[in-house]
């Protein structure tokens, strides 16, 4: 017996040490949400136009292109990723601004050139690349190349405009006026004027942005501001502390020297919580804040099964000993079930919930799993140490 | 300490009552339901939400007046603390979204944009789906859990008390016509699980105090199962409300979640110990109708013709 609670005081201490080693400091290893950190989290869906359907092609171009987009932004890890056929998932951490996303990644869509009538004489589908350069006099221009079938459309515009401004319009807004010096047959063209060097990178970035070979819809935009997010782990941590003193006190008053030992496995619990999510490296949400405030109350549920069965075996005038292992064993099996339904609700909503949702569900099974683990294994162990010095009247 | 000493108290034969408070709570839900519907927010109905906070005084009134003047007299506009205001629309184009930021800004002054949500009718639609299948997928995995470690007839009682639980929880947010979004949802799915973990407590304690008599009388041991569990379902009740509470009171934007939780633990609490009990009788009872005439000698094998004529007349109704 001695030597099998060695043991388990060991693994216990064991993992509590993995836990605190991999959650502190929780600033570093514990990721942030979006709406705990601020950010954007944009879903966009590319729409066929007359000129370009959607094919896999077109939907990786459009992550390329918005990939380019954002990088100058300096945003620290993005996620651009490709979500079922036609949907790009963006999520932009540490955005200033709520607004500017959406604008960066939904306003670009459309690259046309137009003849002076307004007619469309061809499309960005069709514009391979676009960069600022410096022609043989040093100056700044801007280099456009174009695809076979473009290289034939922007002959034929040409040619039939010369001596007239081309206009190039993102979205219908007019970007740059050139005009046409002579027809060009080779695919290669280039804007010349008065630019700087910034201009002409700007001009070259809008080209290429715009070369959007379909049309994009935002879906769905979910940005928060950085003051909100800060604002949001205050008020969480608040709720938090509140509400775990209140059950450390309350503990403490029905339970006397039991309600000690709850609060001290449920201090271990929070901080096997804590070292789950930063080995699962999961992600702490706003819900997800709920979810462990909500874990705090349900933990010492499985303690206070344990103490009222060990209270009914002690008013049968067990020993103090015995009472405790037929409580535990006892409760045990009520703990299981009634743990393990809770946890299929969670897992419900871990198929269902998209990302703030998920982090709830996320820590509410880490929550159950740990409290599980704490109440049934480390007050067990807490119980049969300090047994002896307990007073049985003390504790009932 | 005890709050609880002992109690004895008669749930099974107070059941009528139970069922009558429950039932007209839920009738005045349903009522709710069929007339003024669910307050579905934008992630259901798709629209857009710009919270922001002004940097100097403003109302509520200031900003209507703007909004009405842009023909956006149907948005919603909710006031949080300080100069920090809600807006939401039904409308979606960011075109517009920065039209009516540009309009508050001139009229009445600058701002921060804490957050902005936009949800598109069809991410709106995907998720109502996506939330009734998560329902569905909670129910039936919890029906299959608790058969299988209990019968189906503790599993069928469960999820009456936990349907029970989820109408009167919307019933509420349906009268106050509180906004339903993804959090809520995942309130309601936790209300499901946190119900249940009382209830399955209770039935835990009846199963093993239905071993220990050769042959109990269901009324007596439901009520015995339900008293010694008591302590133990208000304590937790407590320890669950504590911090769901400090979430409501410090939570900010998670208040509304709070709130459903909190509806939760005390329906589902009260279901529990009032409902799940005598609802199991209701069932158990039925099934029992044909042993009175029965020679005690030959109840084995009569319980398990019952049994087979049972099995018989379920695949029947399937």
């Amino acid at each position: 017996m001695k030597q099998l609670r060695v043991i388990r005081l060991v693994i216990i201490v064991l993992v509590v040490g993995i836990a605190v080693f991999y959650a502190f400091p929780l600033d570093k290893n514990i990721n942030l949400g979006l709406d705990l950190q601020g950010g954007s989290h944009i879903v966009l869906e590319c729409i066929d136009t007359p000129d370009a359907p959607v094919d896999s092609d077109a939907v990786n171009r459009v992550i390329e292109i918005i990939t380019n987009r954002i990088n100058p932004e300096g945003v620290k890890e993005p996620v651009i990723q490709r979500q079922g056929e036609r949907r790009i998932l963006v999520q932009l951490p540490g955005m200033d601004d709520p607004q500017e996303a959406e604008s960066l990644i939904g306003k670009t869509a459309l690259l046309e050139f137009k003849d002076d009538s307004g007619q469309t004489l061809l499309t960005g589908a069709h514009l391979k690349n676009a960069k600022a350069s410096f022609d043989r006099f040093g100056r700044a221009n801007v280099v456009l190349e174009f695809d076979e079938e473009g290289a034939r459309l922007f002959e034929q515009a040409t040619m039939s405009n010369v001596g007239k401004v081309l206009a190039i319009t993102l979205d219908g807004q007019e970007i740059s006026a050139p005009v046409v010096e002579e027809p060009i047959p080779s695919g290669e063209a280039s804007i010349v004027g008065q630019f700087s060097v910034e201009e002409a990178q700007q001009l070259a970035l809008l080209l290429r942005s715009g070369a959007l070979p379909v049309e994009v819809k935002i879906l769905e935009n979910r940005s928060v501001g950085p003051t909100l997010g800060k604002d949001s782990i205050n008020r969480g941590l608040k709720a938090g502390l509140v509400g775990l003193l209140l059950i450390l006190v309350f503990m403490v008053v029905f339970y006397k020297g039991f309600g000690l030992i709850a609060d001290l496995s449920l201090g271990i619990c929070l901080l096997l919580v804590m070292g789950g999510l930063a080995i699962l490296n999961a992600t702490l949400t706003l819900p997800g804040i709920g979810g462990i405030i909500l874990t705090i109350g349900m933990a010492v549920d499985a303690n206070i099964l344990i103490f009222e069965r060990i209270k009914e075996e002690l008013k049968m005038d067990k020993t103090f000993r015995a009472s405790i292992e037929a409580g535990f064993s006892k409760a045990f099996r009520t703990i299981l079930d009634a743990n393990v339904t809770t946890l299929i609700a969670a897992i419900a909503l871990l198929y269902f919930g998209s990302g703030p949702i998920r982090g709830f569900a996320v820590t509410l099974s880490i929550g159950i799993a740990v409290s599980m683990f704490t109440a049934i294994i480390v007050t067990k162990l807490i119980l049969e140490l300090m047994g002896q010095r307990f007073k049985k009247n003390a504790l009932v | 300490m005890d709050i609880i000493k002992n109690t004895d108290i008669k749930f099974v034969s107070k059941r009528k009552k139970f069922y009558q408070i429950s039932a007209a709570i839920i009738l005045i839900g349903i009522i709710s339901l069929l007339f003024q519907g669910l307050n579905y927010g934008i992630d259901f109905a798709g629209g857009t939400l710009i919270q922001i906070d002004f940097e100097q005084n403003a109302s509520i009134t200031d900003i209507r007046d703007v909004l009405e003047e842009m023909n956006l007299a149907g948005s919603t506009i909710q006031s949080l603390s300080g100069n920090e205001f809600v807006i939401r629309t039904d409308q979606t184009a960011l075109q517009q979204r920065e039209e009516i930021l540009e309009t508050l800004e001139n009229r009445i002054g600058a701002f921060e944009v804490m957050k902005v949500e936009m949800v598109g009718p069809v991410i709106g639609e995907s998720l109502k789906r996506l939330a009734v299948f998560a329902i569905i997928f909670a129910f039936i995995g919890i029906i299959l859990y608790i058969t299988v470690r209990f019968e189906f007839k503790y599993a069928i009682t469960s999820i009456i008390a936990l349907g029970h639980d989820v109408l009167i929880a919307l019933a509420i947010l349906s009268v106050l016509q509180k906004e339903i979004s993804i959090p809520i949802i995942a309130a309601i799915l936790t209300i499901v699980g946190y119900s249940l973990n009382n209830t399955i407590v209770i039935f835990d304690r009846l199963r093993e105090n239905l071993k220990l008599k050769s042959r109990p009388i269901l009324e007596e041991t439901i009520d015995l199962s339900i008293n010694q569990s008591l302590t133990r379902t208000v304590n937790t009740a407590i320890t669950t409300l504590l911090p769901v509470l400090a979430l409501y009171f410090f939570g900010g934007t998670l208040s509304d979640f709070a709130f459903v939780l909190l509806i939760g633990i005390v329906v589902g609490t009260y279901s529990s110990i009032c409902m799940a009990g005598p609802l199991l009788l209701e069932l158990k009872k039925r099934g029992k109708v044909s042993f009175s005439s029965v020679p005690q000698a030959d109840q084995g094998k009569r319980e398990k013709k019952v049994k087979n004529a049972k099995k018989i007349k379920n695949k029947k109704k399937k």
